[in-house]
This record gives structure tokens, C-alpha cells and sequence, in this order.
């Protein structure tokens, strides 16, 4: 089985993230960067379906710029056979771009599932996977909670929706989305990370796969989240009732 | 004069409340580009949803039947969402960011060659056309987007939007197959393990009262469901008790769970990680009971109760049952 899984490299999701004060972006001072735990959660997914498979192959792919090797090197360190980095400069890329430039490297490894993470914790914006398998018109499966291998043609998907969990079965190539509660993303070991400085690492680019990086969706702006005002506190229930009847007037 | 077209939602045959509040962004939109909107609806056996979608002014309902639609499958939907934004000529289509919105939606968007915005909180006019803010960074920053498409698509926040009021009158249903190649599906639906509960779903909920780590064990949870029943309210989860099995996955609040914005939200013993504060922020008053002073929940709270949890609760929830009488 073949497994193209994705590993974006995103601000840490535990910093703290503010406007750069003339609110063209987003302030990066001090910021760490890191896996986009969705990704994580996908790459240990592939490592686990292979396993279960009995054989295959797992490519991990990062598109942005050269800073994402590390992303991809951690994916390889946790047990990836090798990688594929498309440079490109990541924030003027739209979810459709980055869809099309995943599609095109598809057609050419040919995997048998597709994993990536739900939504990226930076953008947010929880189209990628999606939007890949309609363009290869394969069937998808997203915000995944339990993957189980029907032989190696498809697989039964758990996956938690509103209101419970919903369970369907597709039949590979397919793609598969990555929710929170799939998996506990194992830690790289030291003779893993020795490993992964040795496993190739393709580097390409947007043109030299064939896609045209035109923005369907382009960002015109930024602002801060409206603030809370300053709340109060109080010093015994009585006093949070009288609160709640008398000034928010909410029960 | 635009076309805008609603993708509506139904479950075995009911409307979600979250159609309603894609209709109020329509509606929305149609103030800022001109012109109407029509919703459409796929599934089987729809009958009863298409005649409860007449009253909202659209300018037709759009009933779209295939037997291939009878279980939710994103693959079939998006083939009969995408023909008949086609067959409107559509230039706006609308959806609302559930669970099945954020699965289908982006698949409609590829076929139509379209560009998307997620999640979208509000519309705006800019420069002839529209500006669509979001939430990005768990809602740190609110971005704002313009597509350049011919064909936009959006998927709109439902507790941003309220749910639209019927505007009376009676549009055409518009009955027909939809249009689904049936061949090509590779993906079939299993079932749905629901969650069954006699309480408020907890994005529709006016109260909300969640429980975090702080409970320290999944059988004290019972003092937030307590206190939620005496409200009539729902009962959300910090992600860490949901990982930790206390409750289901589907009581989630936060970033990657449900977003909600009731009149009253009460977080009992949930610290207020950046990820759980992105999904209860927009609620009206906050109430947060924590006896840990320093606890980041208390900088969005409305009301801090710095004080032991299982001293509070069942006094709270005694003395507002007494109120209720």
C-alpha cells in the first residue's frame, strides 16, 4: 500500500498570535513554528495503515519554503520512507492551490490514500482534502476517528460529525481527513531522526509540476477579534445569581 | 442582479436550524450584489423539507431527488449541489459551516471552478463586490477575503448569522432527478451512531454550561449535566475531557469542535486554552468557576467565581432550581 501524506509547517498552536500593529499580518517575532498537529495525527495515521497493510510506502509531502524540510524531516524521523518539497511561498498560496499542486503530484506517485489533517490550525480553513478529492474525483472521508482496512481495496471510516459518529466505507485511491481523536501521534526516536537525515528528499516547484498558483481566494485584510470588556469577579454564589438575574438578566 | 443559491441541509427528512441562519446570509448577500436567491435541496423523500423551506422568500426551491442521495455521502451531494448552482447560473452559493457544509461545500467549489471562503462571520460590500471575514489563528485575527471567480462560494458561521425569520408568501418548488452519476461514486453510507439527548443541541442552545479538566473525574461530570438540566440548557466539553473519554466527541467546544454563542455560557473547571476560548468567545455573558485565580478563562469571563467547583455546583444548581420554583 502507498500512503502521500501532508506535513505543513504552521505557528506553534500554544503561541500566542497578534496583528503586527499596522495590521498587514501577522506578527512572527517570537513565534515557533511547527507540524500543524492535524498533520501529525495523518502522518502517524500512514505509519499505522501501512503497518497494518503488512507492506508499502509512505511519502510525505510539505509545500512552502525551504524552512519546510524540517517539517518534512520530523515526518521522516516518525518513520516516513521519504519526501517531497514543493517550494513556494506558502502564505500567497490559496487552499485551491495548494489542492491542485497535491493533485498533480498525485497523478504522477499514483498513492493509494491521500492523508492530511482536517484543517490547518493557521488558516483554519478545512477545504484541502476536500477539494483534492473531488479533483482527482475519488471518494473522501473527513474529520476521521477510526480507520479500518477493508483488504487493501478501501476501508471502513469512522468519523465524528455533528450529533454522533457517522461510519462509511470507500474504495481506494481514496482521501482521508484526520480528526483530533484518531490516533496519539508518536514521538520521532533518536535512530529515527539519524535515519531521516539520510531518506530522499525530492524538491520541485508549482511549474515544474504544472500548476498555475493564480489565487482564487485573496486575502485584502486583517483585523483583531472585538475584545471582551473586563469582567468582574465575585465572591460567592449569591452574588453570581443576583448578577446573572439582575444585570445580564440571562436566567 | 445575482443569483445566489442556498444549499440546504436536511437529516432523514428534517431541516437543520443551520439552513435557516445560510438564508439570513442570502439574504445578506443579495443586499450587497442585488438580485434573489434560490435554495436547493438534495436527497430522497423530501417533500415535507421542501414545502417547510416555501415561506423564506426564495425565489424557488430547488427539490433534487436520486436514490443515490439516500444516505449523506460528500462525493453524490456535491455532484447534485454543483449541477443545480449550474442550472440556476449561480453566482453565490451559500452553505452553513456544519459538519456536512465543511464536507461537501469545498467539492462543490472544485467542480464549479470556484473559489471558497470558510466559515465566513461576516459579508461586506468591497469595490462592486463582496468582502468575506473570517476567523483564522483559532480567531486571533479575523481575515478578510475576496474571491475572483466568476462563481463565489461560502460557507457561513451559523451562530454569526440568526436563523431567518419566514418572510411569508410561497416560493415554487421545483421538483427533478438530480443529477448524480451514479457510476462514479466509490463511497457508500454506513450509519450514524447519534448521540441521543434530551437537551438543546449545543449549537442551537441558549444556555451552555461545559465542564473541563477540573472536574477531575468523567463521573463528576454530572454535576455540570445537574446544573445544565436545571437551565434547559446543553452540556459542551473541553477537548481534554472529550480525549479522555469522559464524553462524547460531539460535546466538544473549541476550534476544532463545535463553535457556539449562547445568551449564557458557564465553564466549570476548563482553564480557557486559546483552542477552547475560539469556540465559546462570541457567547453573549460568560460565567467561569475556577479555583485557579490565574486561569485564562477568567480574561474572557463576564463573571469569575474563583472558588472549588464542587463546593459551587450544587449549591448553584440548588439555588437556581429553588429560583425556578
Amino acid at each position: 500500500m502507498k500512503i502521500l501524506v501532508t506535513a505543513k509547517r504552521v505557528t506553534d498552536p500554544d503561541s500566542k498570535i497578534q496583528l503586527k500593529p499596522d495590521r498587514s499580518g501577522i506578527n512572527l517575532d517570537n513565534v515557533d513554528f511547527k507540524m500543524n498537529p492535524f498533520c501529525e495525527i495523518a502522518v502517524e495515521a500512514a505509519l499505522q495503515l501501512v503497518d497494518a497493510a503488512g507492506d508499502g510506502e509512505t511519502v510525505v509531502v510539505a509545500i512552502g519554503d525551504s524552512d519546510a524540510t524540517k517539517e518534512i524531516r520530523t515526518a521522516m524521523a516518525m518513520g516516513c520512507d521519504r519526501g517531497i518539497l514543493v517550494e513556494a511561498d506558502e502564505a500567497q498560496l490559496d487552499s485551491d492551490a495548494v489542492a491542485r499542486v497535491l493533485a498533480a503530484i498525485c497523478v504522477k506517485e499514483k498513492p493509494d490514500v491521500v492523508l492530511l489533517g482536517k484543517q490547518a490550525i493557521d488558516g483554519d480553513s478545512n477545504q484541502v482534502g476536500q477539494l483534492l478529492a473531488e479533483y482527482l474525483g475519488w471518494p473522501q472521508a473527513t474529520f476521521a476517528y477510526k480507520i479500518a482496512l477493508n483488504g487493501t481495496s478501501g476501508a471502513t471510516v469512522q468519523r465524528e460529525v455533528d450529533g454522533g459518529v457517522e461510519t462509511i466505507s470507500l474504495s481506494f485511491p481514496a482521501v482521508i481527513t484526520t480528526d483530533l481523536r484518531l490516533n496519539e501521534p508518536r514521538y520521532a526516536s533518536l535512530p529515527g531522526i539519524m535515519k531521516a537525515k539520510k531518506k530522499p528528499l525530492e524538491e520541485t516547484t508549482a511549474s515544474a509540476l504544472g500548476v498555475d498558483l493564480s489565487l482564487k481566494v485573496e486575502s485584502i485584510g486583517f483585523e483583531p477579534p472585538p475584545a471582551r470588556k473586563a469582567g468582574v469577579k465575585v465572591k460567592t454564589v449569591d452574588e453570581l445569581i443576583e448578577k446573572l438575574a439582575g444585570e445580564a438578566k440571562v436566567i | 442582479m445575482a443569483t445566489i443559491l442556498v444549499l440546504a441541509e436536511q437529516h432523514g427528512g428534517k431541516l437543520t436550524r443551520a439552513t435557516l441562519s445560510a438564508v439570513t446570509a442570502a439574504r445578506q448577500l443579495a443586499q450587497i450584489v442585488g438580485g434573489g436567491f434560490d435554495i436547493a435541496l438534495a436527497g430522497t423523500g423530501l417533500d415535507a423539507v421542501a414545502a417547510a423551506l416555501t415561506p423564506y422568500g426564495a425565489g424557488a426551491v430547488h427539490q433534487l431527488e436520486h436514490e443515490a442521495l439516500a444516505g449523506y455521502t460528500a462525493q453524490a451531494y456535491a455532484q447534485a449541489f454543483a449541477s443545480a448552482a449550474k442550472a440556476t447560473g449561480a453566482q453565490y452559493v451559500v452553505a452553513a459551516a456544519t459538519s456536512n457544509g465543511k464536507d461537501t461545500t469545498p467539492r462543490v467549489a472544485a467542480r464549479l471552478g470556484a473559489g471558497m471562503a470558510s466559515d465566513v462571520v461576516a459579508l461586506s460590500a468591497h469595490g462592486g463586490g463582496v468582502a468575506y471575514k473570517r476567523p483564522m489563528w483559532a480567531g486571533n485575527v479575523l481575515g478578510h477575503v475576496k474571491i475572483n471567480t466568476a462563481v463565489q462560494v461560502v460557507t457561513v458561521r451559523p451562530t454569526e448569522f440568526p436563523v431567518a425569520e419566514a418572510s411569508g408568501g410561497a416560493s415554487p418548488i421545483q421538483k427533478s432527478a438530480a443529477s448524480v452519476d451514479a457510476g462514479s461514486l466509490r463511497m457508500k453510507y454506513v450509519g450514524l451512531d447519534k448521540v441521543e439527548s434530551s437537551r438543546p443541541e449545543l449549537t442551537d442552545a441558549s444556555v451552555v454550561i461545559s465542564g473541563g479538566r477540573g472536574l477531575k473525574e468523567a463521573s463528576n461530570f454530572k454535576l455540570v449535566e445537574k446544573l445544565a438540566d436545571t437551565l434547559g440548557g446543553a452540556v459542551g466539553a473541553s477537548r481534554a475531557v472529550v480525549d479522555a473519554g469522559w464524553v462524547p466527541n460531539d460535546w466538544q467546544v473549541g476550534q476544532t469542535g463545535k463553535v457556539v454563542a449562547p445568551k449564557l455560557y458557564v465553564a466549570v473547571g476548563i482553564s480557557g486554552a486559546i483552542q477552547h476560548l475560539a469556540g465559546m468567545k462570541g457567547s453573549k455573558t460568560i460565567v467561569a468557576i475556577n479555583k485557579d485565580a490565574e486561569a485564562p478563562i477568567f480574561q474572557v469571563a463576564d463573571y469569575g467565581l474563583v472558588s472549588d467547583l464542587f463546593g459551587v455546583m450544587p449549591e448553584l444548581t440548588e439555588k437556581l432550581a429553588s429560583r425556578k420554583g
